[in-house]
């Protein structure tokens, strides 16, 4: 038996995984029925489909476009793909060249038997998932030879829009102690349906992600992770419309961290749910067998809701996010299940009670990477008090064995983080994690005290909003508004055109490829 | 650490208030003190030191001190510095334009809309354009409003539809037509590169391209937003960092009847 600080009865907390489980198997059963734009132009990616046509439009999206034009998106690209290679000899690439310039008709040409088309489709899968698997090899060869940071990794964001500037603010962040580097995404670019190509100078707020942006990243995190002798991961964002190509491209770049929550589009970018849950699946899966840690975006809830009246739907969106994510093949080490330091500092005891659900929750995901995130809430201006804030957010972080602390900057809520800010933050964190290293081994907490009391009420009241979601199903619960106050319908939303039933001849020899082998 | 903890310079300046003459405050009238902190694109030395010592003297400080220095990385100096500013500012002739009208409270607003008007205003906000931030108009908004501010939700008479983030100029005009709004919320964070100026000039221009400016209330909000920006834009009003639902709330009241008996 687990042994808990907090005096957690774990019988309630395999009960509310045994519910989250449930609720997971519930939505799979949806999921394998369909497929999306997304995960098609996934396929397109993983076969080495890449480039954009007269119109800058991505050759991936003009092959899957040409399908769902023609009504059938469903068959699924590689059908088609497959098809088209026995037919006419060419590689992928030459057929979407061909396809884009209006000189093939890929969805009319004659049907060859399934087991030809399989047949050629082979080489090139293997190619890919070799490709894939070589990448990782890379890394952790890193890790073995360089190595890392310690946990908790000190996780900083660069976000001036011109990649090559990002490159010259991570490397200077990597050289005074930062573990990982999340490039920030374009505002807006969730929502794009498509993947920009080619490398970037332009962005509002943050850079666009594309393949050749992080192939341009990654490998200044290589070149500068040699010289400081600690492996340098890259982070960034596999969500919005776009998630499984996001994940296909970070696979084949050596991402190392990806934003990939199952619910963060439906709830906080309105996109339909149907959508959304097919492609975080494929997604998933990609991250899973590629090696990469997934963020879970729960942080987002508490932006809005009040930190501590709905402590609980963190955790119950936690649970749900493990059971998906394992469903996708992904280990337990890989999930950076997510939570916030968001309560008003005004708030007496508050710091007792994130200290207590910060326990709490790595109590609960024992194994999991934990991605810890600071204030940004009640970050006012006040860059003096603001580090104070950040402090006491750090303080929690080592005491509790986060496994990815997002530094709070002093400057949070005024302009997105100066050279400057970035090292204050990390030496503030540096100076916590140091002076603090092995509180969380001596101190233990008093029984049915403040700090014991919180975890239990937080539990209690996520299995109760759990037994709900399962209940009404998560598609009904979504519908209601019973998680995080906001409801969206099944088929409102953005994307729900690029869902399609799978079709007889639907073929996606990935899923099983990747789930076997990571 | 040098620099001295106590002060034996002699403090041979006026150190009398004169509001016509206002400079920084640091323990005695008029000595000017003021902090800074910057970062230079050159490597530490004695010559970075000179460099932000000189830096100071021409934005006007006198007996510039560089406390702290630290290379950030290869090429990149921070600075954290000490100075006294020569330069004063007239604080009697000072004209802010404000936000017109009373600031009332919840009831106070919900008593006046109940009086003056009889029916609830139906107000309908949103983060517009490509802007994902929804903490602004969440908090003016929501139920729970921020800082122990209520939000228009539960205003007993405001209809407060909060659209959330990303809401296209187009979009959000349909949907105020739709709603019959009186009044319309714009909330906008992220201001890089000015991209919420053009966003915001866009809808006003889009407003009056469908003949609804004047018959609409139109406000917009967040960190970077004054109402003097607000006005140039040809927006009612603007608010800013620290102001919450109660402003905007008792705002739009007035506003509205004030229109009304035009």
């Amino acid at each position: 038996m687990q042994n808990s600080k907090l005096g957690l009865d774990f019988t309630k907390v395999a009960h509310a995984k045994d519910v989250a489980r449930k609720i997971a198997d519930d939505v799979q059963k949806f999921v394998e029925q369909y497929s999306t734009v997304a995960v098609e132009r996934t396929l397109c990616r993983l076969l080495g489909i890449d480039g954009v046509d007269a119109n800058t439009v991505p050759l991936p999206n003009v092959l899957v476009d040409e399908i769902k034009d023609k009504g059938v998106l469903g068959e699924g690209i590689l059908f088609f793909l497959g098809n088209a290679i026995v037919e006419t000899g060419m590689n992928p690439q030459q057929i979407a060249e061909k396809v884009a310039v209006g000189e093939l008709d890929i969805t009319t040409l004659p049907v060859h038997p399934t087991d030809k088309i399989k047949a050629a489709l082979k080489p090139l899968v293997d190619a890919s998932i070799k490709r894939i698997s070589d990448r990782r090899a890379k890394k952790e060869n890193y890790l073995n030879t360089i190595g890392e940071g310690p946990k908790p990794y000190l996780y900083v964001i660069v976000a001036t829009g011109n990649i090559y500037e990002d490159v010259v603010q991570a490397q200077a962040a990597a050289r005074q102690g930062a573990d990982v580097i999340a490039v920030i995404r374009t505002t807006g670019q969730s929502l794009l349906d498509y993947v920009p190509y080619g490398a970037t100078t332009e962005g509002f707020g943050g850079t666009f992600a594309t393949q050749e942006n992080f192939r341009i990243m990654r490998k200044a995190l290589d070149e500068v992770g040699e010289e400081v002798g600690r492996y340098i991961r890259l982070c960034n964002y596999c969500s919005g419309l776009c998630m499984p190509e996001i994940a296909a491209m970070g696979a084949l770049e050596g991402l190392d961290v990806m934003l990939n929550d199952a619910l963060y589009g439906i709830l906080f970018r309105d996109i339909n749910m149907q959508r959304t849950l097919v492609d975080q699946f494929m997604s998933r899966v990609i991250n899973g067998f590629a090696g990469v840690i997934i963020n879970t975006g729960e942080d987002n809830y508490l932006t809005t809701a009040d930190a501590v009246e709905q402590a609980h739907t963190v955790l119950a969106s936690d649970l749900i996010n493990e059971q998906l994510a394992l469903i996708a093949g992904l280990k337990e080490e890989q999930m950076g299940l997510g939570h916030a330091f968001e309560m008003d500092p005004s708030l007496e005891n508050g710091f007792l009670l994130e200290l207590s659900q910060a326990q709490m929750t790595r109590e609960i995901f024992p194994k999991a990477t934990l991605k810890y995130m600071p204030p940004t809430k009640f970050m006012t201006g006040n860059i003096f008090r603001g580090h104070i804030q950040d402090a006491l957010f750090n303080m929690i972080g080592i005491w509790t064995s986060q496994g990815i602390q997002l530094l709070g900057m002093p400057t949070e809520a005024i302009h997105t983080p100066f050279m400057s800010d970035r090292y204050l933050s990390i030496e503030n964190a540096k100076y916590i994690f140091g002076n603090m290293k092995n509180i969380g081994d001596e101190v233990e907490f008093k029984k049915d005290g403040i700090i014991q009391n919180r975890a239990k009420e937080v539990l209690n009241n996520a299995i109760a909003l759990l037994e709900n979601i399962e209940r009404e199903g998560l598609f009904t619960a979504l519908e209601k508004g019973i998680f995080g106050d906001v409801k969206r319908p099944k088929n409102g939303g953005k994307g729900l055109d690029g869902v399609a039933a799978k079709g007889a001849n639907y073929y996606n020899p990935f899923i099983e490829l990747m789930l076997n082998n990571n | 650490m040098s620099g001295g903890l106590y002060s034996t310079e002699k403090n041979d300046f006026d150190q009398t208030l004169d509001l016509k003459k206002i400079k920084p405050y640091g323990d005695t009238m008029n000595d000017g003190k003021t902090q800074l902190s910057f970062t230079l694109p050159v490597p530490a030395g004695d010559e970075a030191i000179e460099a932000a010592k000189q830096l100071l003297k021409k934005m006007g400080f006198e007996n510039p001190q560089v406390v702290f220095h630290k290379e950030l990385t290869e090429g990149y100096t921070f600075f954290n510095c000490y100075g006294s500013c020569t330069h004063t500012v007239d604080f009697t002739s000072i004209h802010v334009p404000k936000v017109e009208g009373t600031k009332w409270d919840m009831h106070e607003t919900d008593e006046f809309i109940r009086e003056n008007i009889g029916r609830p205003l139906i107000v309908v906000g949103a983060s517009t354009g490509t802007d994902a931030h929804t903490v602004g108009i969440d908090a003016i908004m929501n139920m729970k409003g921020f800082a122990g501010h209520y939000g228009l939700e539960r205003y007993d008479m405001i209809e407060a539809h909060n659209l959330g983030s990303q809401v296209p100029n187009e979009e959000f005009i349909a949907k105020a037509i739709e709603l019959k709004a009186d009044a319309l919320l714009v909330s906008q964070t992220v201001t890089q590169k000015d991209v919420h100026i053009k966003n915001m000039i866009e809808l006003v221009e889009m407003l009056e391209a469908e003949g609804l400016r004047d018959k609409v209330i139109l406000a917009c909000g967040g960190p970077r937003i004054s109402h003097e920006l607000a006005k140039e834009l040809g927006y009612d009003a603007g608010f800013g960092m620290n102001t919450y639902a109660d402003d905007v709330a008792s705002f739009v009241a007035q506003e509205f009847v004030r229109r009304k008996n035009k």
